[in-house]
């Protein structure tokens, strides 16, 4: 017995777009706290935090996504010794994941201002945590803004992998309802087509970005 | 914690985890070709005169970075064989993986090609060269000694994003752990011996890229931009 794909098919997949978005900011929002104290902690002056938070960044950045999802839903299961919910392993996983990354970029961005605006802060007098406060993080974070969007398109894409391990949203909906109208040739498209709905404008916000900055920075 | 920790039964599977370890190579290898190929198409493609040509390069590369993998993965293996189009999950893990693959090298070749000096593409034509001659000498070379940073970068990618396909049964390294994890119920593990093996992987393609590029474009050869 198989259904059509009609209405009550398509609101499904829209209520299920819902949990792709939601699961999206739990991460950024988590991601950007922890990026923005691992792109401190890349730029301190003390050697073991910041080579904390390289090798941090480099597991992360060195292993596929799915293992991690993996690792955070049956591996701590097992080691705890609790069934954990689907929801705070996925939001554990893509919260580290995102942290990596975002922290890698800003490291960047912190790395991309001069160091004459270093010396220029600590000859007035400056000590090292107002210099970064109020001379360096504000210039990064301009900088920062269009590659922290194109991120947030990755991450919102990635998420799609957490269907892997039964989480349901968007690309999991997708899977259920291809299980129940047998057509995966009308379902699939139109999930990509979701997806596309979500990520185009911010992929073109953050060209239009990066754009501007490059004429501003004379680039 | 009640958890006592047994690698021995990872040693004793090692086995299937090579053979995952050399499928997930092979595939990451072969999708990284094939995407690249076809990026080089899309970017001749996108020097021609006909818009509808360029307009199509436009479309593709927009829809693939736009959309997830895992998705256009499942289209590739579960949506195509409604249109009569019927293929084993490896090789539709390989095609999935080149589309997309190829998506982002159009882009990257792109930037690549734009660094090549305008008055070398009109040296060229006033040298007689014909179109398909300049492309290949004068624009394509160069903008892959530019782009050859990013493009690894990419192979990375694919490596580690390669695991996904395991989610329409091809066969590569996270599948193999994934059912040894499940017959054994050692997943910790396995799933640890997992993330050695990617990590170690991405180690050395990480440097045999760098030896590559030193090999094929710094050794010997005047610094880009430099006059002879």
């Amino acid at each position: 017995m198989s259904r059509d794909f009609s209405g009550p098919e398509l609101l499904f997949l829209l209520g299920a777009l819902r949990w792709t978005v939601l699961l999206t900011v739990v991460a950024f929002i988590g991601g950007g706290l922890g990026g923005f104290i691992v792109a401190l902690a890349r730029v301190s002056p003390v050697r073991g935090v910041r080579w904390a938070a390289t090798v941090f960044v480099g597991l992360l950045q060195g292993t596929p996504l799915l293992l991690q999802l993996f690792v955070s839903f049956y591996g701590l299961a097992v080691l705890t010794g609790v069934r954990l919910d689907p929801w705070p392993a996925v939001a554990l996983a893509f919260t580290l994941y995102a942290a990596a990354f975002l922290g890698d970029i800003w490291r960047g961005t912190i790395e991309a201002i001069p160091a004459a605006q270093w010396e220029a802060a600590t000859a007035l007098g400056l000590r090292r945590w107002r210099t970064l406060r109020s001379v360096i993080l504000p210039q990064a974070a301009r900088i920062a803004i269009p590659p922290t969007v194109g991120f947030l398109v990755q991450l919102i894409k990635n998420t799609s992998v957490a269907a892997i391990v039964g989480f349901v949203e968007l690309t999991r909906a997708g899977q259920l309802m291809v299980n129940v109208t047998f057509q995966p040739m009308v379902v699939y498209p139109l999930v990509a087509a979701l997806y596309f709905a979500v990520c185009f404008p911010l992929t073109f916000a953050a060209g239009r970005l990066e754009t501007r900055l490059d004429a501003r920075l004379g680039r | 914690m009640h958890y006592v920790f047994q690698f021995g039964v990872v040693w004793d599977h090692w086995p299937e985890l090579l053979d995952g370890a050399v499928a997930t190579l092979w595939m990451s290898c072969a999708a990284f070709a094939l995407g690249l190929a076809f990026a080089v198409l899309c970017t001749f493609a996108r020097t021609s005169r006909s818009r509808v040509l360029r307009g199509a390069v436009r479309g593709y590369v927009e829809v693939i970075r736009n959309t997830p993998l895992l998705v256009q993965l499942f289209i590739v293996y579960f949506s195509l064989p409604s249109l009569g189009i019927r293929i084993e999950a490896d090789q539709a893990a390989v095609l999935g993986l080149a589309l997309n693959f190829g998506g982002y090298a159009v882009e990257i070749l792109r930037s690549g090609i734009e660094a090549v000096p305008r008055g070398q593409v009109e040296a060229a034509t006033a040298l007689g060269l014909r179109r398909l001659r300049i492309f290949r000498h004068v624009i394509l070379f160069p903008a892959i000694r530019v782009s050859y940073p990013a493009l690894a970068a990419q192979f990375i990618l694919i490596l580690l994003g390669s695991s996904v396909v395991s989610a329409i049964s091809a066969e590569e390294l996270t599948s193999a752990v994934n059912s040894l994890q499940s017959t054994t119920f050692r997943s910790f593990e396995f799933y640890f011996a997992a993330l050695t093996i990617y990590l170690a992987m991405a180690a050395a393609a990480r440097l045999l890229l760098d030896l590559t590029f030193w090999a094929a474009f710094t050794r010997g050869r005047p610094a880009m931009g430099a006059r002879a």
